[in-house]
């Protein structure tokens, strides 16, 4: 099994995260990426190899070129989000309980218990600017 | 051709300076007090989040707009000791009824003033299930680009 941590280790480093959030506007190939940062292109090739090695991205040969783009089937990116996201979910838990945490803007408005019927229109969870 | 990876839970362990049925009462019917305002899907700006206290319940966002945003349910209800909640956000940062996660949160007394707060994410193999369904949705900005900006916000600083 792989080892759990190697999505969040190769994404610790500034360049391969780099690379990895240029990837998520689409698919590049080595040079594309290397043209737009200050990265040789063989550094880039390494870091690839360790963002692919994490299940990170994938690769595909599209005639000359090698294209590589995130791995939307691999979990790897999902699960070291959801890793940070629950440490500070609970790190605000806490805080809350300690009576230490940071000034809340606006306070929760209401009380959080039982929802009350609202009048609030309903929706489906939607993108910030879907298209 | 769908490669059968299955991710290790997430799993989250804190202790607390409360008295376990504090802590289980913060953590749901306080929800909307101590969770972080940029953990949201919904539109506008986050304003609260609630967690209806029972099975069936609801979990949601509440934008300041009013306008609500689906998360998931309450799939089990045991204070003040358990709960666990279907977190239904795929990767493509939308709400799907039939996505199956779930988020499992013990309580555990370790002292008269402190409890143990073991949280669990699991059965995050379905998220790619629904990331393979939602393949279309992978070069758009809003998809992956969301989730990575996410990313990029909570682990960029260094």
């Amino acid at each position: 099994m792989a080892d759990r941590n190697l999505a969040f280790r190769a994404l610790a480093d500034p360049t391969r995260r780099e690379l990895f959030e240029r990837l998520g506007g689409g698919g590049k190939a080595v040079g594309e990426l290397a043209d737009e940062l200050p990265v040789s292109r063989p550094a880039v090739s390494q870091h690839l190899k360790v963002l692919k090695e994490a299940g990170l991205v994938i690769d595909r040969a599209e005639g000359t070129r090698r294209v590589y783009r995130i791995d939307p089937a691999g979990l790897g990116a999902i699960r070291a989000w959801l890793d940070r996201f629950w440490d500070s979910a609970l790190a605000a838990f806490k805080a809350e309980l300690e009576g230490s945490a940071p000034p809340r803007e606006p306070p929760a408005r209401g009380s959080a218990r039982e929802a009350k019927p609202s009048t609030a229109r309903r929706r489906a969870a939607k993108p910030k600017s879907a298209t | 051709m769908t490669q059968s990876i299955k991710p290790a839970p997430v799993r989250k362990s804190v202790e607390v300076p409360a008295t376990q049925a504090r802590a289980f009462d913060v953590f749901t019917a306080g929800f909307g007090r101590w969770w972080p305002r940029s953990h949201t899907i919904g539109k506008g700006a986050l304003a609260n989040a609630i967690v209806e206290p029972r099975v069936g319940g609801r979990w949601y966002g509440v934008d300041d707009d009013g306008a609500e945003t689906e998360w998931g349910d309450v799939l089990v209800w045991e204070p003040p000791a358990r709960v666990v909640l279907a977190w239904r956000i795929g990767t493509d940062w939308q709400y799907h009824r039939d996505l199956h996660t779930e988020v499992e949160v013990t309580f555990t007394p370790v002292d008269a003033t402190t409890t143990r707060v073991v949280l669990e994410h699991r059965l995050l193999e379905n998220m790619g299930a629904a990331a393979e369904g939602a393949r279309a949705t992978f070069d758009s900005p809003t998809g992956w680009g969301a989730i990575l900006q996410n990313f990029v916000d909570l682990i960029g600083r260094r």
